[in-house]
């Protein structure tokens, strides 16, 4: 194998696992050291500079960070990273002196943003302070879009989402609520420099059976939009039987949310088996400690109305299997089986609609009723539109809707000043050397055996009775330490100097996990298979010195790594060193 | 912080067939400098116990004083250990083979230890033959003093004092051969793939088994003039041959050319098979070995590998007769076998 190139950034950046699975690219061990310091407010910055919304994800985030997590591939459970985001969120004191400054001084260009959600908020917070001046269109009377008409308060307080909505509008936008966009055509003539579409997945799928018109929408009702009417106290209670049919996130909110609302029968019916379920694990973990059941393999075939009105719901019992190629097989067993209800929720899945997008106007639409957008710039096929979040690739989740705004948002800034949006400038890296004498690091390096804390959560029968208490309660800051500590600053790299090597075996005799071999060079597959411990896991990568002086190479698989800094620390001539790498991936107006 | 090591392993890592993991092995983290050759061997002596499903607890390690008779803390954690007077392991470790000749004895020493203050007591542990792994770990100087000249630092090598060693050195390996030592290795802290097999070797050895092992001391003893140091070593270290070893139950699959490669069956059954480097050198020939030794010293070599075995030698127990199980598990029946038995004795003096 060729010597590793430790200069692309790209290879550091992905031994920090969670850092390289969030879409936005948040430094999470960097966050985490600053909470395990009571560094709160710093803590905060770092996450809102990168996601915008640490209050709002420390609460609803998919976290994509915590199953990368390195500390489960050593022992049982990742750290609980988004609850560690939160914690700072909850305890930090006011941060509005360090929002940045918005110049007085326009720079002349004027923007259109459609929808008040995540992604057009982010292309707002990073194009306001650059001068640029923004129109902001929102059909609601709030901000917030997803954030705030489809996660129940009872996970997502309004005071959250008011707060950190704020910090952007108080910016300087000006933004239009209860405004609703009905032409494309004619917003285009209004001379905007360029156009942001962030109106996400607004419309949830009907499910037409038999039945379903004669209800017109009266009982039967899209989960989406319903959580919305809830969200605006628009309804405020629901039958005692009630059906919500799906298995993602939606779903569960739906049942938890018709709880609270009065109904005393809620159940969930899922096509799947539950081990199939899209729902993340802890959303499903909390709607059965809330007691309400959730029964597999049911495929519904019909609704069933007595004098017009919603009575029951018919469902086939299917077995489910999964095919060779990987797709899901639904073969009906003929059993059939009648729920009855009075409220039915339909969770399952989200379309998108763009009615008032003329197609004559040079944005092109694919197959999905989706715009053709670019996957690096975010242009349409006009451009001086360009598409983000759900609104873009379809209903994704918050994080990925923030991490299209901040690129979109550069491709907007480049767009504007005629640069080429395909040349988009180098992520900025950073390596420091955290050594501060023979046996001391300037970060923790010892190796917690602490295991994962839970959440504390409020007392159910508390809970169920109202949709806007916060059922988890946060860690406190003794907690938070606790978890903060058991991070394994995955961002404090190890780096290697071959012409300082002697070969004396330090490093390798001490590495708690095996990770270290001097080998003879070869192939990559060879070479894996010929480690102290083979190197299986193909995923993560293994890092490959240049030659040393008895002509083998020092070769490190990155998969267990603790960071404890042992090699470093047993090195007698400080071939090894420990240096904290950061990755701060590329935003508007940030280029050198 | 080294003082503490994280209890997270591997978790692919190999188990043996007792069920352990080199884990169960390991003994305290090191307290040696940084790079310590001595730190190597006790990593290479850990790994030979594990491949070689040695029950921790059947293990005794004995020691003297120096750095290197502090490393039996920081190997086999679970074994039992002495770490006895300056120099006078031998004689602790041949009481204890004495009294119990059920336990693996592994005596761990250091030039100090063995070739000055305690050299009386090492030549006779030789020629009484006990059956014993006696590991020197040599790095020609006396580290734990801050870095003079030990008695095995080669004449006109040159320590971080700058000052040229005007004596003659003690060869331990040429000492031992002329002792009457049964099994002689010399070997390099850095070269764990030699290191291993020859510790395995000289554990299934019956009687002495000694192996010399270079031992780069880093913090006094690893500079340009050292004829000890990691770079000299490495220049001109000669190998007499390379070690196989294959265990008992496992059946020679490779095919050896045999003017080239040499088997030499342990007690219990299992091969070393040593490939040969070295034409001239035969393994059971002692004076064969002293005249290696001497003809690459002229070389300014460094002869490493097995140099010598006498896989038929008697050790102790058997030279002195005594009882073929540990003294512990003696009972009065055997210990005072009664009148009549006193009878058949004194019948046999009069």
């Amino acid at each position: 194998m060729k010597p590793t190139n430790t200069n692309d950034p790209e290879y550091f950046h992905k031994v920090v696992d969670c850092q390289y699975a969030c879409p936005a690219h948040t430094p999470v061990p960097e966050y985490i050291r600053l909470i395990a310091a009571g560094r709160y407010e710093d803590a905060y910055m770092v996450n809102w500079e990168s996601n915008v919304f640490p209050g709002i994800l420390g609460r609803t985030c998919d976290r994509p960070c915590e199953p990368a997590c390195r500390r489960g591939r050593v022992e049982d459970k990742p750290v609980a990273i988004c609850r560690l985001k939160r914690v700072c969120a909850d305890k930090k004191a006011d941060v509005s002196a360090r929002m940045p400054k918005i110049p007085r001084q326009k720079n002349g260009f004027k923007l259109g943003l459609i929808g008040a959600g995540p992604s057009a908020l982010t292309v707002a917070r990073d194009l306001m302070p650059l001068g640029y001046e923004i129109d902001l269109f929102e059909a609601t009377a709030s901000a917030g879009g997803f954030m705030r008409q489809q996660i129940p308060s009872f996970r997502l307080p309004d005071e959250v989402i008011d707060e950190e909505t704020g910090y952007i509008l108080d910016m300087g936008v000006n933004a239009h609520f209860n405004t609703r966009i009905e032409s494309m055509k004619e917003l285009l003539k209004e001379g905007y420099d360029a156009i942001f579409v962030g109106s996400g997945a607004p419309s949830g799928r009907p499910l037409p059976l038999s039945g379903y018109e004669i209800d017109k929408g009266e009982n039967i009702q899209v989960g989406v939009e319903w959580l919305a009417q809830v969200a605006f106290d628009h309804i405020t209670e629901a039958p005692v039987d009630v059906i919500v049919i799906g298995g993602g996130n939606t779903a569960m909110d739906c049942c938890r949310t018709a709880i609270r609302l009065g109904a005393k029968n809620v159940k969930v019916l899922i096509r799947t088996p539950i081990n199939a379920m899209v729902a993340s694990p802890w959303e499903i973990e909390d709607a059965l400690a809330e007691g309400i059941p959730i029964l597999e393999n049911h495929n519904p075939l019909e609704y069933i109305l007595k004098d017009g009105k919603l009575a029951a719901m018919k469902f086939e019992i299917i077995e489910y299997s999964v095919d060779d190629e990987g797709r899901e097989v639904f073969t009906p067993t003929g059993q059939m089986e009648t729920i009855d209800c009075s409220l039915v929720l339909l969770a399952i899945g989200q379309a998108n609609a763009f009615p008032w997008i003329e197609r004559d106007i040079g944005i092109e639409f694919g197959d999905a009723g989706l715009a053709v957008v670019d996957e690096v710039t975010f242009q349409s096929t006009n451009p001086k539109v360009f598409f983000g979040g759900d609104a873009a690739f379809g209903p994704k989740n918050i994080i990925t809707a923030v991490a299209q705004g901040h690129a979109a948002a550069l491709s907007l800034d480049m767009f504007c000043n005629g640069q080429d949006m395909r040349d988009r400038p180098e992520p900025g890296t950073n390596l420091i050397s955290q050594k501060m004498g023979i046996h001391d690091w300037s970060y923790a390096s010892m190796v917690t055996e602490e295991e994962r804390h839970l959440v504390p959560h409020v007392n159910l029968d508390e809970a169920i009775h109202s949709h806007k208490i916060e059922v988890e309660l946060g860690f406190d800051k003794d907690v938070a330490l606790e978890e903060a500590e058991r991070c394994l600053n995955c961002d404090v790299a190890t780096i290697f100097t071959e012409n300082k090597c002697i070969e004396c075996d330090a490093c390798v005799d001490i590495c708690p996990v095996d990770c270290l071999t001097f080998a003879e060079n070869d192939e990559e597959a060879k070479l894996r298979r010929n480690l102290t411990v083979p190197a299986l896991n193909l995923g993560q990568d293994i890092f490959v010195s240049d030659h040393l002086k008895t002509g083998r190479v020092m070769v490190k698989d990155e998969d267990v790594c603790l960071h404890c800094g042992l090699c470093a620390e047993r090195c007698p001539t400080s071939a090894w060193d420990m240096q904290k790498f950061l990755y701060i991936s590329t935003k508007a107006g940030q280029q050198a | 912080m080294s003082y503490k090591i994280p209890t997270f392993r591997h978790p692919n890592l190999p188990k043996n067939d007792l069920g352990f993991t080199s884990k169960d092995y390991e003994g305290a983290v090191s307290t040696l400098c940084a790079g310590c050759g001595h730190d190597s061997i006790s990593a290479a002596i850990i790994e030979a116990c594990f491949e070689m499903s040695i029950p921790p607890h059947r293990v005794a390690k004995l020691s003297g004083i120096g750095c290197s008779s502090k490393t039996p803390t920081y190997f086999l954690g679970n074994s039992h250990g002495f770490n006895s007077v300056h120099g006078r392991m031998p004689s602790v470790a041949t009481g204890a083979n004495m009294a119990n000749r059920d336990l693996l004895y592994i005596g761990v020493s250091g030039d100090g230890d063995t070739a000055s203050i305690g050299m009386g007591q090492f030549i006779h542990a030789v020629r009484r033959n006990v059956n014993m792994v006696y590991i020197c770990e040599n790095n020609g100087v006396y580290g734990l003093t801050k870095g003079q000249d030990s008695a095995t630092t080669d004449m006109g090598s040159i320590s971080k004092k700058g000052e040229p060693n005007p004596l003659e050195p003690i060869d331990l390996c040429a000492i031992s051969l002329q002792l009457g030592a049964s099994f002689v290795a010399n070997s390099f802290s850095g070269d764990k793939k030699q290191l291993i097999p020859i510790i395995k070797a000289a554990i299934l050895h019956q009687g002495f088994a000694f192996i010399n092992v270079i031992s780069p001391c880093v913090t006094f003893n690893n500079v340009p003039g050292s004829t000890k140091g990691y770079d000299y070593i490495r220049q001109h270290m000669a190998s007499t041959n390379t070690v196989d070893f294959v265990p008992p139950a496992d059946e020679i699959t490779t095919e050896y050319d045999p003017g080239t490669s040499e088997q030499v069956t342990m007690h219990d059954g299992s091969v070393i098979n040593l490939h040969k480097i070295d034409d001239e050198l035969d393994i059971h020939v002692r004076r064969s070995a002293l005249k290696r030794i001497k003809d690459y010293k002229m070389e300014d070599k460094v002869l490493t590998g097995v140099l010598f075995i006498d896989e038929e030698s008697k050790e102790v127990h058997e030279t002195m007769n005594t009882t073929d199980v540990p003294l512990r598990s003696l009972t009065e029946k055997e210990l005072c076998p009664g009148a009549a038995s006193l009878e058949d004795i004194n019948n046999l003096h009069r």
